[in-house]
C-alpha cells in the first residue's frame, strides 16, 4: 500500500494545556488569518478553565457523510479516506452543512460567508506541543 | 494596530456609559504595551488626587506582537497605585491579550466610576454595561462562573474579576484573568473596587489576515521550533517555577519567617518536586504559549465530620510558595495550597498578603499588637490562624487588619516594626534574598517589583560583587524589558527573544525597525514612566530599607546598609543623567 490516506485523530487530550497553538497555526495556513475563528479544530474546556479540555475536530466520516448529504448544491465532495473537500465555487453559504455535522466540527466563515472544512493537512499537529493531536493512515474508501 | 501605523484606544467612561475610540499615530513610536500604557497613563493620571479616586483611569495594553508570535501572551495594566501611591504596573496572562487583539483594540483606557456594580461586555463591536448588583459580594471564582454562563464566545473569550477584597479595596487587592492567571500586584483590584466595576468579559473573533505569510510564518516556525526544542520548554514546564524553591533554600536566599532566617527547615516539604508528586494535577498554558507553565495542585479538604470531603484545586507558582510557604513558616505543601486558595477565593494579591501575615506575626510576637488586634494567636507556621488573618484582611475586619489592608509600609507607621517591615517603596518584598542586586533592583525598580530589572538574576550570574558593574547591569536591565514588555513577551521566554529574533519578528508583520530603534524605545517608555513617578511625588532619594535585610545574611552573606544606600545614590545619579538629557 503506498500514499494511504491521512485522517486527524485528537486522542491525547488528555495531555492538551490549551496553549491554542493548533489553531493559530490551522488559521494561519489555510486561511492565511490570524483569527482563532478561522481553525477548522476547535479546543475548547468543558465547564470553564476548571474543566477539561476538548477538541471539536473533522471525525472524517467514511461510507455516508452528513456533510455532504446536507449539501445542497454538491460543494462538499467526499474526500478519500474519509471527510469531505470543499469546492467553493459551487458553495452558496447556506450553513446546512454545519447544521448536519453531529459533532459540531463544521464552522462557518462569516467573512467569505463559507463553510470552514477541516483538510485532514495535519498542520495543527506539527504545532502541538504535547503530542495530543496525531495524524492516522487509513484505506482509502472511495 | 497590527499592519497599521496607529494605535486603536478604546475609551471607556464608567460615569456616563459613554465609549469612545482613537486612532492614535503619535503612540506608535512606544510599539505597544507598557510603553503606550505609560503614555496613555501619563495623560489620564491625576496627581493631585488620591490613587482611589474616581477621576483615575486603568489602562490596559497588549503588545506589538500579541498572540501574532508564540509566547507573546500578556497584557499589562496601569494604574495609581493605593498601596504606594505612585506607578501601578502589572501584567497577566491567560486569554485576555488574544482577545483584545481579536476584538480589535490595542488599548484600553477605563475612567470614572459607575453609580452601581457592573460588569462591562466588551466584544469587537459593542461595549455594554451590565447590571452587576447581585454579583457584588461574591468570590472570584463564582463571579467567574455567572458572567461565563451569561455571556457568550466561548473558547474566545477572557474574563476577568474582582473578589471582596477588590470591593473592600484593600490596597493589594488582584484582579483575576481566566481563573489561573492575575494582575496581581500594586491593587488594582481595589482601583476597580473603586468604580464598582466587578468583571469585564471580552471576546475576540474579529478577521484578521496575515499580510506576507511567507515571511511571517517562516519566522513564526523557527520562534516556535526554539521555544519547544530549547531548555525553557522544561525549565518552565516540568516542575515549573516552584522549582527554584530547592537552590534557593540551599544557597540561603530564601526568605523565610518574616526573613528572621534565609533558610527554611522545612524547605523539601514545599519544593517544586514535592508538589509535583503530591499536588501536581495538571499544567495549562496561556493562549498562543506552547510552553505551559501553569501548575495546577490539588488538595483534599474534609468540610465536615463523617469522611466529608472535597477536591480543591489551585495554581501555584514560585512567589506563592515563598510568601504564603517559606515566609509564613507553613510547613506542608497541603496548607500552602489552602492558604493560596484563600486569597484566591477573596482576590488578594497572595504575595503582599504573605508578607503582611509575616509582619503581623513578628509583631505580635514582639507585643508591638495584642491579640485583641489580632483576634487569632498569630505565629509563624499556625496554618489555621492565618486562614482567619487572611479573611479579617480582605473584610477590614478591625482597625488593625484595617491598617494590614494597607500594606506593611502603613501598618508599622502606626504600630511600629519599621525594621522588619519587608517592603520596597510600599510594595511587599519578594522571595529572593540573593543580595545587593535583589534589594537594589526593587528599590529602584519602576514598580518595585524584581521583575522590573531582574536584580535577583543579576546577584547570581555576577561572579565577584562590583558596585558600578552591578548598577550598570541593573539600569541596562531596567531599559531593556521595558522594550520586551512593550512586545508583550513573557518574559520566561526572553532568552528567545534577542534582539535579532524581534527585529526578524517585527519585520514580519510591517514594522521598519533597526536595533538601535530598539534601544531608544526602551528609554523613551523608561523616561516616560519616571516622569509618572517623580508626578505622583515618588523620590529616589528617599526610599529606607527595612534594616531586616541587612540583619539575616543573604545568598552573599552579610550585607552592609551602607553599601546599599551607595549604590541607591549611583543608581539614582544615572537617572538623573538620563533625564537630563532629555
Amino acid at each position: 500500500m503506498i500514499n494511504m490516506p491521512k485522517i486527524l485523530k485528537a486522542d491525547g487530550m488528555n495531555k492538551c494545556i490549551g496553549c491554542f497553538t493548533c489553531m493559530l497555526a490551522c488559521a494561519g495556513v489555510n486561511h492565511q488569518n490570524h483569527s482563532l475563528s478561522k481553525s477548522a479544530i476547535s479546543v475548547r474546556t468543558s465547564g470553564g478553565l476548571q474543566g477539561k479540555f476538548v477538541a471539536t475536530v473533522c471525525l472524517a466520516c467514511r461510507d455516508e457523510r452528513a456533510c455532504a448529504e446536507a449539501c445542497p448544491s454538491g460543494a462538499l465532495e467526499k474526500r478519500p479516506g474519509g471527510g469531505v473537500i470543499l469546492k467553493p465555487e459551487k458553495c452558496i453559504g447556506c450553513k446546512k452543512c454545519v447544521k448536519a455535522c453531529i459533532v459540531s466540527a463544521v464552522n462557518f466563515d462569516e467573512d467569505t460567508h463559507k463553510p470552514i472544512i477541516c483538510k485532514h493537512c495535519g498542520v495543527c499537529t506539527k504545532f502541538c506541543p504535547h503530542d495530543c493531536l496525531r495524524m492516522e493512515e487509513v484505506p482509502n474508501d472511495l | 494596530m497590527i499592519y497599521e501605523d496607529y494605535v486603536r484606544v478604546l475609551y471607556i467612561n464608567l460615569s456616563t456609559g459613554k465609549i469612545r475610540i482613537e486612532h492614535r499615530k503619535d503612540l506608535h513610536e512606544y510599539l505597544g504595551g507598557v510603553g503606550v500604557a505609560s503614555r496613555l497613563l501619563e495623560e489620564t493620571v491625576k496627581p493631585e488626587l488620591e490613587p482611589l479616586d474616581e477621576a483615575q483611569p486603568i489602562v490596559f495594553a497588549i503588545g506589538a506582537g500579541s498572540t501574532v508570535f508564540p509566547v507573546l501572551t500578556k497584557t499589562v495594566a496601569m494604574f495609581r497605585s493605593p498601596l504606594t501611591g505612585e506607578l501601578g504596573e502589572s501584567y497577566a496572562g491567560g486569554r485576555m491579550a488574544m482577545t483584545l487583539f481579536m476584538a480589535g483594540y490595542d488599548a484600553v483606557v477605563i475612567q470614572g466610576r459607575s453609580c452601581k456594580p457592573v460588569y462591562l461586555a466588551i466584544t469587537r463591536n459593542d461595549v455594554e454595561f451590565k447590571d452587576a448588583r447581585a454579583l457584588w459580594g461574591m468570590s472570584s471564582d463564582e463571579v467567574g462562573r455567572v458572567v461565563r454562563e451569561r455571556e457568550p464566545g466561548r473558547g474566545k473569550r477572557s474574563i476577568i474579576r474582582i473578589g471582596p477584597a477588590g470591593e473592600n479595596m484593600v490596597s493589594f487587592a488582584s484582579v483575576c484573568v481566566d481563573t489561573y492567571r492575575h494582575f496581581g500586584r500594586l491593587g488594582l483590584g481595589a482601583v476597580f473596587g473603586s468604580k464598582n466595576l466587578k468583571a469585564i468579559s471580552i471576546v475576540g473573533d474579529k478577521s484578521i489576515p496575515v499580510k506576507n505569510f511567507k515571511e511571517y510564518f517562516k519566522v513564526y516556525q523557527e520562534i516556535y521550533n526554539r521555544v519547544t526544542d530549547t531548555e525553557i520548554m522544561s525549565k518552565y514546564h516540568d516542575a515549573g517555577t516552584p522549582i527554584n524553591i530547592e537552590p534557593l533554600n540551599a544557597a540561603g536566599a530564601l526568605p523565610t519567617k518574616n526573613l528572621r532566617q534565609n533558610v527554611f527547615e522545612y524547605g523539601d516539604n514545599i519544593s517544586g518536586e514535592t508538589f509535583a508528586q503530591k499536588n501536581l494535577i495538571r499544567k495549562m498554558a496561556c493562549t498562543g504559549c506552547p510552553v505551559g507553565c501553569i501548575h495546577i495542585g490539588q488538595f483534599r479538604r474534609e468540610f465536615d465530620k463523617g469522611h466529608e470531603y472535597e477536591a480543591v484545586s489551585e495554581s501555584y507558582d514560585y512567589e506563592l510558595l515563598f510568601s504564603l510557604g517559606s515566609f509564613l513558616g507553613t510547613k506542608t505543601s497541603d496548607e500552602v495550597l489552602q492558604l493560596i486558595e484563600l486569597a484566591e477565593h477573596y482576590g488578594l494579591d497572595a504575595m503582599s498578603a504573605g508578607v503582611a501575615l509575616g509582619w503581623a506575626t513578628e509583631a505580635f510576637m514582639k507585643k508591638l499588637v495584642t491579640e485583641e488586634q489580632t483576634l487569632v494567636p498569630l505565629g509563624f507556621g499556625k496554618t489555621q490562624s492565618y486562614l482567619k488573618a487572611i479573611e479579617y484582611m480582605a473584610n477590614k475586619r478591625n482597625d488593625f487588619y484595617k491598617a494590614l489592608s494597607e500594606g506593611v509600609n502603613k501598618a508599622s507607621d502606626l504600630y511600629g516594626g519599621k525594621e522588619f517591615a519587608m517592603h520596597f517603596a510600599g510594595n511587599e518584598m519578594p522571595g529572593y534574598h540573593t543580595g545587593y542586586g535583589a534589594i537594589i533592583g526593587a528599590a529602584v525598580g519602576a514598580r518595585h517589583s524584581h521583575l522590573c530589572n531582574g536584580g535577583y538574576s543579576i546577584d547570581q550570574s555576577m561572579k565577584e560583587f562590583d558596585k558600578e558593574k552591578l548598577v550598570s547591569a541593573l539600569f541596562e536591565e531596567e531599559k531593556e524589558r521595558c522594550m520586551l514588555n512593550s512586545l508583550v513577551i513573557c518574559l520566561f521566554a526572553r532568552k528567545v527573544y534577542d534582539r535579532k529574533t524581534i527585529l526578524m519578528a517585527l519585520n514580519s508583520i510591517g514594522y521598519n525597525l533597526k536595533d538601535e530603534d530598539l534601544t531608544a524605545i526602551g528609554e523613551r517608555i523608561y523616561k516616560t514612566k519616571l516622569r509618572i513617578k517623580k508626578a505622583l511625588g515618588f523620590d529616589q532619594m528617599s526610599v529606607k530599607l527595612p534594616k531586616r535585610l541587612f540583619e539575616t545574611p543573604s545568598m552573599m552573606g552579610q550585607l552592609d546598609e551602607n553599601v546599599a544606600y551607595e549604590l541607591l545614590g549611583m543608581y539614582n545619579k544615572r537617572v538623573e543623567e538620563m533625564m537630563a538629557g532629555a
